[in-house]
């Protein structure tokens, strides 16, 4: 097959674009210009797009004797990933701009265009497996071997008919075994540190961040009793679960810690609560992504809200919302702390990915 | 093999300069030393710059040697600016033409902002023509404030060639030097350095069949410039630093060599350039030459160059497809971070930015032949078509 792999100058993509040679693909290396400034070096380990990780990726695909593009997709990445990140933030949700880039920027803008030019897939350095069915040759999507590294939650928005043009050649293996074979191949970022945080926002200050991009818009912290208890630079900076960073003058009364429990970006008011009253059992989820067939009815299987977040056992409703599309409820068998509005719910049938919603809106009971 | 159609970016050595340099390069000498090794090496510089001078109608005394096009280009603008400056501090200003190589660019553009330089950016034609009475105009204005002219010989990206001679002529009615970046011109179409007028004229090696890593400038002597390496003291004072013995004969050789066959091989190359072009036109796909073209014409346009403008298409596709296809050939400009940046040459010649994303230039030199051409011809349908369908799918919003 000719094959398009995407090489972020990381060590998981140059091992991967090394398997698909050696699997005797025809492999294209392709660098994808994200940032608005691509001529800017690292300042540190972070981000994914700069000159020197574009070096890096360029010198991986020299070793290995393939040809190697930069291909200029920062329009589509700003408006699809980072504007659609700060308009979800000024709603007061908490998006994950990872699985919005999959869906949109990866498997779509990349791989539509490697479709034109005569390619046949995408592979890239992500730690998912992608197992084909005997029977119907339709493509599962799996977790990792390596738990610790699985990203198949952040893949979880992809359909059939991405994932039967994607690899993930490193589902099989652990961070460990990646490193020590980019050692051995020779690759010079074979030691280079794991990407952390939101690749656009460099220095890993998502708040600082926001409040350049929004202004600052200071209001009042309540206490589930309606009392003002803090004050903030903007709600919509705040996120359901958290904990650190609200300055909050006094501690409550019955001294446990408090968390936030409601960001109202209407009222520009955050509302914290002790961790009891933040428990969610009913999630609301919208834009729903199926990997494969849709389930037909209400169906048991694990949730998981966040990228590392533990999985958790409950029933998935799929339903049709107002408008006609297709919506999705899920009720946890326990009550679960920290889920925000934006987040992606992942289910999971074992190993296997289900497919995905944005969360709307949740409930306590 | 795959057929190499980017003789502007770089062009095999000649075999001849390429066994010239191997003889030469085990032998031991510093030019700049006494004893019978470096009299060796002095003698092979100075015959080399003999060689090179009377080339192009230069003194030998006017040439100095450097690493290539781009030091020449820094050390001509930086080093009149200065001296001049130093002489005259009201003479700040410089008239750069709008479509010059980014040796020039970026150099004028760093003077502007680091040394509070002002730039006067001389406009040109549709066809990339500078006019002498743009320039004209330009130096009426305020000739007291000018330091330096610089317009380029031809241009690199789509071979338009300037009136050099003309515009010398203007900038001395002002009593202004004159600089030309003449790298793709040397070798390529009669230069002769005297007749143009020209106080500075930039040329590299490796465009001409010599080797990458050499250059020179030349200057006239009543030309003060202020130097960017200091050291030994060599070349004049303008440009110190041990000499490249090995490098030199080769430039020298090159140069000679390419000046000797020059209307031989332009009438040769100029043949395969018009069906190029023609063959693309014929193809029906509304593709436009870029610059000035009349069939047969070896003097207005280089006789290598082929530009083509070609719409709906990102030129990065096109290499993509064309080098899958084992056709070697360029968008002309230059990269950003391994993007390829609208050229700022087309942008100056009035194409929209769409349009000059769609730039793809063939540049031949003196491996290239009329089986290459076809070759090229023959793929670029199929090329033209697949990145159309690309561009649609990168720029929807699907």
């Amino acid at each position: 097959m000719r094959v398009v792999a995407a090489m972020s100058g990381g060590v998981d993509s140059a091992v991967s674009a090394a398997r698909m040679v050696e699997a005797g693909h025809e492999v294209v290396g392709v660098h994808l210009a994200l940032s608005q400034q691509a001529s800017v070096l690292r300042e540190s380990a972070r981000g994914c797009c700069t000159l020197e990780d574009s070096a890096d990726a360029r010198r991986v695909a020299d070793r290995l004797g393939i040809p190697f593009y930069v291909w200029d997709l920062a329009e589509r990445f700003r408006v699809e990933v980072v504007e659609d990140f700060v308009a979800e933030y000024a709603q007061g949700r908490t998006p994950n701009p990872c699985l919005r880039c999959n869906e949109r920027i990866k498997f779509h803008a990349l791989l539509d265009k490697a479709l034109a030019l005569g390619f046949d897939a995408v592979a890239t350095g992500h730690y998912a497996r992608i197992v084909t069915r005997g029977d119907t040759g339709a493509r599962e999507l799996h977790r990792a071997v390596d738990a610790a590294k699985d990203q198949s939650y952040v893949l979880g928005v992809l359909d059939q008919d991405q994932l039967v043009r994607a690899f993930f050649p490193l589902g099989d293996s652990t961070k460990t075994q990646v490193r020590a074979e980019a050692a051995e191949r020779g690759f010079a970022v074979a030691k280079k540190p794991d990407s952390h945080d939101i690749c656009f926002i460099a220095d890993g200050d998502t708040r600082g961040w926001l409040t350049r991009r929004l202004g600052a818009q200071p209001g009042v912290i309540l206490d589930e009793e309606g009392d003002v208890v803090g004050e903030h630079g903007g709600a919509y900076a705040f996120t359901v679960g958290q904990r650190k960073g609200l300055h909050l003058p006094r501690p409550a009364a019955d001294g446990r810690p408090r968390y936030v429990r409601e960001v109202d970006v209407e009222r520009n008011v955050v509302v914290v609560a002790p961790a009891d009253l933040l428990g969610v059992r009913r999630i609301d989820g919208e834009h729903v992504r199926w990997c494969g067939e849709a389930p037909s009815g209400p169906t048991r299987l694990g949730a998981q809200v966040r990228a590392h977040g533990a999985e958790l056992p409950g029933t998935a409703y799929p339903r049709l919302s107002a408008d006609g599309r297709c919506a999705l409820e899920v009720v946890l068998d326990e009550p679960l702390r920290g889920v925000a509005p934006g987040q992606s719910v992942v289910l999971y049938d074992g190993t296997r990915v289900v497919g995905s919603a944005t969360i709307r809106a949740t409930h306590p009971d | 093999m795959p057929v190499y159609l980017d003789h502007a970016a770089t062009t095999p050595v000649f075999p001849h300069v390429a066994a010239a340099m191997a003889e030469q390069a085990t032998r031991v000498g510093n030019a700049s030393s006494l004893h019978t090794a470096g009299r060796a090496a002095r003698r092979i510089v100075e015959e080399s710059r003999e060689r090179l001078a009377a080339a192009i109608g230069a003194r030998p005394s006017e040439v100095v040697f450097t690493s290539g096009g781009t030091e020449s280009d820094n050390l001509a603008i930086s080093g009149v600016l200065r001296a001049r400056r130093d002489a005259d501090p009201r003479r700040t200003r410089l008239l750069v033409s709008a479509i010059e190589h980014h040796a020039v660019l970026d150099c004028v553009e760093a003077l502007e902002a680091r040394e509070g330089v002002q730039v006067t950016w001389l406009p040109c034609d549709a066809e990339g023509v500078v006019h002498p009475e743009v320039l004209a105009r330009e130096l009426a204005a305020d000739p007291e404030s000018v330091a330096l002219v610089s317009v380029m010989w031809a241009n690199n990206e789509v071979g338009t060639v300037q009136d050099v001679a003309a515009l010398a002529a203007m900038a001395h009615e002002h009593g202004i030097p004159m600089h030309t970046d003449a790298v793709q011109a040397v070798g390529h179409l009669p230069v002769d350095v005297a007749a143009s007028g020209v106080d500075l004229l930039t040329l590299g090696g490796h465009k001409v069949g010599g080797p990458v890593g050499t250059g020179a400038l030349v200057v006239k002597r009543d030309v003060a410039v202020v130097p960017l390496v200091y050291g030994g003291g060599q070349e004049r004072q303008i440009r110190s630093g041990t000499l490249d013995t090995v490098g030199i004969l080769g430039l020298s050789l090159a140069v000679e060599y390419a000046v000797a066959q020059r209307e031989r091989e332009t009438a040769r190359l100029v043949g395969l350039r018009d069906a190029l072009l023609k063959g693309a036109l014929d193809l029906d796909l509304g593709i436009r030459v870029g610059g000035r073209w009349t069939t047969g014409d070896a003097l207005g346009r280089l006789a290598g160059n082929a530009h083509l403008i070609v719409p709906g298409c990102e030129g990065d596709s096109l290499l993509y497809l064309l080098d899958a296809a084992g056709i070697e050939c360029s968008t002309g400009s230059a990269c950003q971070a391994g993007v390829p940046q609208p050229s700022h040459v087309l942008l100056a010649m009035g194409l929209t930015e769409r349009e000059a994303r769609g730039a793809l230039r063939a540049t031949l030199g003196h491996t290239s032949t009329a089986a290459d051409v076809e070759a090229f011809l023959a793929a670029l349908p199929a090329a033209v078509d697949r990145a159309r369908r690309a561009a649609g799918a990168t720029l929807g919003s699907g």
